[in-house]
C-alpha cells in the first residue's frame, strides 16, 4: 500500500520555489527606482521566507488542518465557564455586509451615522441587562474588560485622594482576576469560599479593610452556585468604600431574571463571545464590554458613543464619538472596539428580544440541572460527585476525586477517552478548590437527547473503567493524535518552523 | 423557546420530574426576592430572522464604506483586497466555533495554523519567538511595555511621538496603574529625535514607518536605548517589512504592531489581531497563547499550546499578562493571506505600493499651497500639509466622492491643517489622479476663500 500523505507537514514544507498564488496588479505609475525610493541601508538583505505555493494546495492545506479541529457545529462542546452556545448563521451574514465590514475606523462620524447609532443600541440594551446605565464597548475580551474594571476602580478611588493597595478576589476566581488585578497594579488578596461552595463571609470581614479597593466576584460563582449571601457581601464591602465588581463570565444564568446592578455590583464586563453569541474562533475574538454605576461613568474610556439629540423639532438626533471626557482612564485599544462582534451580539439580542433572552437563561439553567440529575445515578455518583450537593446554575462542578482514588482513572483520562466518543470534555482541574475537578456547562442550545446521550457516555465510561482502567488511561486512540508530549514542549520548545538557508 | 433552542413543553415536563422540582422557578430559588427582576427587560419582542437581517441591512446603508467613496484613510487600518480563499477558509465551523485548544488531540488544526502564522511573523520581523496574537495594535504596544517594566524594573518609558496616537494614549492608560512615567520623544523633520536617556529608562518605544508614514533609522535608536540600558520596542507595520531592514537585525528586543492589513477587513475598527515576537531572551516574559511543536505517545509529530506557566490560568496573579485568548481567526486568516502572498509576492506587492505612494506624493505636492509634511522615505502612507483649512478640504472633497485621508489636528495640533494619506493596492494610478484633482479644487476654493493668493 503506498504511504498517506503526511497530514502534519506545515505550509512551509509544501512549498516549491517558482510558486505563487498572487498576482500583483499592474504598475501604472512611471516607474522609479527602488533605491531612489527606500535607501538600500533601510532595506533587507534577504527576503521573508514565505511559503511558495499556488492558490489549489493553500485551500487544500487549510481545509485539511480544519479537518484535524473538533468545532461546536459538529458536536456538543459543555465547557464550563466557556458558554459554548449555538452561533448563529445569520451574523456571519450581515457582519459580512459592505456597509459594516467594510467601514473604516476613522470615517468621520457624519459618515458612519449606522455604526454609531449599532453601538449606541447595543450599549443601551446592555445597559439595561446589566442593571447599570452607562457602558463602554471598548475593551477587546474579557480579560481586557476586567482590566477596564480595575482601572475604573483605581481612578474612582483616587479622584477620592484615596491611595488604596489590595483588591479582594474569591479562591474560586478565574485565573485573570489575580493576574488582572497585578496588572492594574494592586496586591491580590483571596478570600475563602464555606463549606456550601459560597464567599466565606467571616474571611470577607476579615479582610474587607480601607486599604481595599475592590472585590472582584462572579456570580453565579466558578461553582455553577448563586452567591446566595450576596446582599451582606455588598454591604461589607461598600461599607468600607470599595467597590464591587462583576466578572460577566456566568451571566448566561441570569439574563432577565436577575441583574447585577440591582445586587449592587458597581462594574460588570460582559463576554460577547459567550452569553452574546460572537463565534470563538479558535481562541478569539471576542469583546468584553463594561456597564457601571453613575459613580463610575466619569472614568470611562474614550472615545466614548453618545447620542446627540438635535435641538432642531423633527430632526434626527447625531451619534457621535465623545473625546472630552477628562476624568477618563484613557484608551484601552486603538479606535472604538470590536465592532465586527458588537453587529453579531446585537443582532443575537434583537432576535430573542426580552422574552427570548430569559428563556435562554431558563432553559441553560434547566439543562445544567437535568444533567446533573442523570449524572447522580448508580454507577456514575460514587465516582463522580458533585462538588456541592445543591441545584446549580448554569454550569456544575463535579470531583474526579474518587473515581481516582478507586479506579485510579483520572479527571483527565476521562476526558481523553470523552474524545473518543466524539464530544468535548468539560472544564478540567478548575475551580482550583474542587480535587479532579470537572466543570461542565451544556448552555440552552443543546436538546434533551444530546445531554441523555452525554450522561450514557460517561456511565459507560465508568463501567469500562471499573473493568478496565488502562483504557480510560491511554485515551484517546481514535484522533488525528494521541496524547502529546506537553513537558518536551516547553523544556526545548519549537516555536516556529525551521528552515535550511534561503 | 425560541429558534436557538429545543426545550419542548414535554421536554420540560420530563426534565423538572427527573431533577425533582415542580417548575423551572424553583430551579433560581437561591436568588433571594428582592434581586429577581420582576418585570421584562425593556428590550422588545424578539424579531424574524427576515426581519432582523433587513434591520442590519439598514443600519450598514447609512454607513460609508470603502466601496462606497474613494478613500484615502489609513492611519493604522488599511483598505487591501482580502482575498476571497480567505472568507472561505476562516468561514469553515472548524475553524469559526471551537473555543482555545485546550484538547490538543482534538485541535491540531488550529494549533498548526498559530505554529504557522508564529513561523510567518518571525520571518517578517527577524526576531526567534512570535506568540500567537494579541488583542490589536495599540494594546500590543502596552502590553509589551509591561514585559519591559518586569524585565529591567525601571520607571520611565520613552515613546516616541511618532508612535499612533491610540497606541501612546493605551500606554499611558496603562502606566499609570504601574506607577511609570511616560515621556515623549519629539519628531524632527518627521524623524523621532531621542533625548538623552538616562537609566531610569526602561524601553524605548518607536513605530516603523513612523504614524506620518517616515521610515525611522530604527538601528541608531536601538544603539542608543541599549547604551542606555533600555530596551527597543517598535510598533510595525507588517506589510512594509517586507522591504524594510528587519527590526531584529536593527537590535529591536520586543515589535508588535496592528495585523489587520494582513487578510483583514476593516470592520469599523475591530476585530482584528495584534502581533508580539521577541527576542529569545524575552521568550518566557511573553504574554498570550504560544504553539509549539511536539510528538504524541505514537511518536506522531503534533502541535500544543506550550509555555503556559507563563499564563494566567496557571501562575495567576504572578501570570506575565492577564490575557487568555488571543485573535487566533484573524490570525488565521493573517497566515493564509501571507501564504497568499508567498515570498515573492509579498515583496512585489509592498514595491507596488512604494511606487504609487511615490506618484501620489509627486502629484499631491504639485498642487499649489500643498507641501510635504517631512521629506523622509515612506512606504503606503505620508503626511502632507495643506495650506488650506483641512476639515473644509476634505468636507469638499467628499462631496466628490472621494475621502482625501486623516486630517492630523487632534493627535497634531502642530500640524492643525496636516492631512495623512494612505495609498494601498486598492487605488491606482487613476484614483490617484482623481485625488490630486479633487484635492487640488478643494484646496485653491479654501485659499481663494481666506484670499491667499495661489
Amino acid at each position: 500500500m503506498i504511504a498517506q500523505a503526511d497530514d502534519t507537514l506545515t505550509i512551509y514544507e509544501r512549498s516549491k520555489a517558482g510558486r505563487r498564488a498572487f498576482v500583483v496588479p499592474a504598475l501604472d505609475v512611471p516607474p522609479r527606482s527602488i533605491d531612489e525610493l527606500l535607501p538600500a541601508a533601510l532595506r533587507r538583505a534577504e527576503p521573508a521566507r514565505l511559503p511558495e505555493v499556488a492558490e489549489p494546495e493553500i485551500v487544500r492545506h487549510y481545509n485539511r488542518l480544519s479537518k484535524r479541529n473538533f468545532d461546536l457545529d459538529t458536536g456538543f462542546y459543555p465547557l464550563g465557564s466557556c458558554t459554548m452556545k449555538h452561533n448563529p448563521k445569520l451574523h456571519e451574514r450581515i457582519a459580512a455586509l459592505p456597509g459594516h465590514a467594510r467601514m473604516h475606523p476613522l470615517q468621520d462620524p457624519s459618515a458612519a451615522q449606522g455604526a454609531l447609532e449599532l453601538m449606541w443600541r447595543l450599549q443601551e440594551a446592555l445597559g439595561e441587562i446589566a442593571g447599570l446605565p452607562h457602558v463602554s464597548l471598548q475593551p477587546s475580551a474579557g480579560s481586557q474588560g476586567e482590566l477596564a474594571g480595575v482601572l475604573l476602580t483605581r481612578a474612582y478611588h483616587e479622584d477620592r485622594g484615596q491611595h488604596r493597595t489590595k483588591v479582594l478576589t474569591p479562591d474560586t476566581a478565574h485565573g485573570t482576576n489575580p493576574a488582572t488585578v497585578t496588572m492594574g497594579g494592586y496586591d491580590v488578596v483571596k478570600v475563602v469560599s464555606d463549606a456550601h461552595g459560597n464567599v466565606d463571609l467571616d474571611d470577607l470581614r476579615a479582610k474587607a479593610d480601607e486599604d481595599v479597593a475592590c472585590l472582584m466576584l462572579t456570580n453565579p460563582s466558578t461553582l455553577g452556585l448563586f452567591e446566595t449571601g450576596i446582599e451582606e457581601i455588598e454591604r461589607i464591602v461598600h461599607g468600607v468604600g470599595a467597590t464591587l465588581y462583576y466578572d460577566g463570565a456566568n451571566l448566561n444564568a441570569i439574563m432577565g431574571i436577575s441583574r447585577p446592578g440591582d445586587m449592587g455590583f458597581d462594574i460588570v464586563h460582559f463576554n460577547l463571545h459567550k452569553s452574546f453569541t460572537q463565534p470563538h474562533g479558535g481562541g478569539g475574538p471576542g469583546a468584553g464590554p463594561v456597564a457601571v454605576s453613575e459613580r463610575i461613568e466619569p472614568y470611562l474610556p474614550r472615545p466614548q458613543v453618545v447620542r446627540r439629540e438635535s435641538s432642531t423639532n423633527g430632526k434626527e438626533p447625531f451619534y457621535d464619538l465623545d473625546y472630552d471626557r477628562p476624568k477618563s482612564i484613557g484608551r484601552l485599544r486603538g479606535f472604538q472596539g470590536n465592532y465586527g462582534v458588537f453587529v453579531r451580539s446585537y443582532a443575537y439580542i434583537r432576535s430573542l428580544g426580552a422574552p427570548g433572552l430569559r428563556d435562554a437563561s431558563e432553559t441553560a439553567v434547566l439543562n445544567a440541572n437535568y444533567l446533573l440529575a442523570r449524572l447522580r445515578r448508580e454507577g456514575v455518583m460514587e465516582y463522580l460527585p458533585a462538588a456541592y450537593d445543591r441545584l446549580c446554575m448554569h454550569e456544575f462542578v463535579l470531583s474526579g476525586e474518587p473515581m481516582r482514588r478507586q479506579l485510579q482513572v483520572k479527571t483527565l483520562d476521562l476526558a481523553k477517552r470523552l474524545l473518543d466518543h466524539g464530544v468535548h470534555p468539560p472544564t478540567v482541574y478548575f475551580p482550583l478548590i474542587v480535587e479532579e475537578a470537572l466543570m461542565v456547562e451544556p448552555t440552552e442550545t443543546e436538546t434533551k437527547e444530546t445531554l441523555d446521550h452525554f450522561a450514557e457516555i460517561v456511565a459507560e465510561i465508568l463501567r469500562e473503567a471499573r473493568e478496565d482502567p488502562s483504557v480510560a488511561q491511554h485515551a484517546p486512540y481514535t484522533t488525528p493524535v494521541r496524547r502529546l508530549d506537553e513537558a518536551r514542549a516547553a523544556r526545548r520548545p519549537v516555536v516556529r518552523q525551521a528552515m535550511n538557508g534561503n | 423557546m425560541t429558534r436557538y433552542t429545543s426545550a419542548t413543553d414535554a421536554d420540560r415536563e420530563e426534565m423538572l420530574a427527573t431533577i425533582g422540582v415542580s417548575s423551572v422557578q424553583e430551579l433560581f430559588a437561591d436568588i433571594p426576592n428582592r434581586l429577581r427582576l420582576n418585570r421584562q427587560l425593556a428590550l422588545g419582542d424578539g424579531l424574524s430572522e427576515p426581519e432582523v437581517f433587513e434591520e442590519f441591512r439598514a443600519l450598514a446603508a447609512r454607513n460609508v464604506s470603502s466601496d462606497d467613496e474613494i478613500s484615502f484613510l489609513g492611519a493604522g487600518m488599511y483598505d487591501h483586497y482580502v482575498p476571497a480563499l480567505i472568507d472561505s477558509i476562516i468561514m469553515r465551523s472548524e475553524f469559526l466555533t471551537p473555543y482555545t485548544p485546550y484538547q490538543p488531540e482534538i485541535s491540531q488544526g488550529g494549533l498548526q495554523a498559530m505554529f504557522e502564522y508564529q513561523t510567518a511573523i518571525s520571518e517578517l520581523t527577524g526576531l526567534p519567538v512570535s506568540n500567537a496574537s494579541v488583542y490589536e495594535g495599540p494594546s500590543a504596544v502596552a502590553a509589551a511595555g509591561y514585559v519591559a517594566k518586569h524585565t529591567n524594573n525601571r520607571r520611565r518609558f520613552v515613546v516616541s511621538r511618532g508612535v499612533h496616537p491610540h497606541s501612546r494614549e493605551t500606554l499611558r492608560t496603562h502606566a499609570h496603574a504601574w506607577e511609570m512615567e511616560v515621556s515623549e520623544a519629539p519628531l524632527d523633520a518627521g524623524a523621532t529625535q531621542l533625548p538623552e536617556l538616562s537609566d531610569e529608562v526602561s524601553a524605548v518605544i518607536v513605530q516603523q514607518p513612523n504614524f506620518l508614514g517616515a521610515v525611522e533609522d530604527l538601528a541608531s535608536i536601538a544603539q542608543s536605548a541599549h547604551a542606555a540600558g533600555a530596551l527597543v520596542i517598535a510598533a510595525c507595520d507588517p506589510l512594509p517589512l517586507a522591504l524594510l531592514k528587519t527590526p531584529a537585525e536593527c537590535g529591536v528586543d520586543i515589535v508588535v504592531g496592528e495585523g489587520q492589513s494582513l487578510g483583514n477587513r476593516l470592520d469599523f475598527g475591530g476585530p482584528s489581531f495584534g502581533f508580539f515576537a521577541a527576542t529569545e531572551a524575552l521568550m518566557r516574559r511573553m504574554p498570550g497563547r504560544i504553539a509549539g511543536e511536539t510528538v504524541d505517545v505514537d511518536g506522531k509529530r503534533g502541535f500544543v499550546l506550550t509555555l503556559q506557566t507563563r499564563e494566567q490560568h496557571i501562575r495567576r496573579e504572578k501570570a506575565t499578562s492577564n490575557i487568555c485568548t488571543a485573535q487566533a481567526l484573524n490570525a488565521l486568516a493573517g497566515v493564509i493571506y501571507l501564504s497568499w502572498l508567498g515570498r515573492r509576492g509579498v515583496v512585489e506587492l509592498v514595491e507596488l505600493m512604494l511606487q504609487r505612494t511615490a506618484y501620489a506624493r509627486e502629484r499631491l505636492t504639485a498642487i499649489a499651497g500643498v507641501t510635504q509634511l517631512h521629506e523622509k522615505p515612506v512606504v503606503r502612507e505620508f503626511a502632507v500639509e495643506l495650506g488650506a483649512p483641512v476639515g473644509a478640504v476634505i468636507a469638499r472633497c467628499r462631496e466628490q466622492g472621494v475621502n482625501p485621508g486623516y486630517p492630523l489636528w487632534r493627535d497634531y495640533p502642530e500640524h492643525a491643517d496636516g492631512l495623512l494619506v494612505a495609498i494601498t493596492e486598492r487605488r491606482t494610478k487613476a484614483d490617484i489622479d482623481r485625488l490630486a484633482d479633487v484635492l487640488g479644487g478643494a484646496v485653491s476654493a479654501e485659499r481663494e476663500a481666506v484670499g491667499v493668493s495661489t
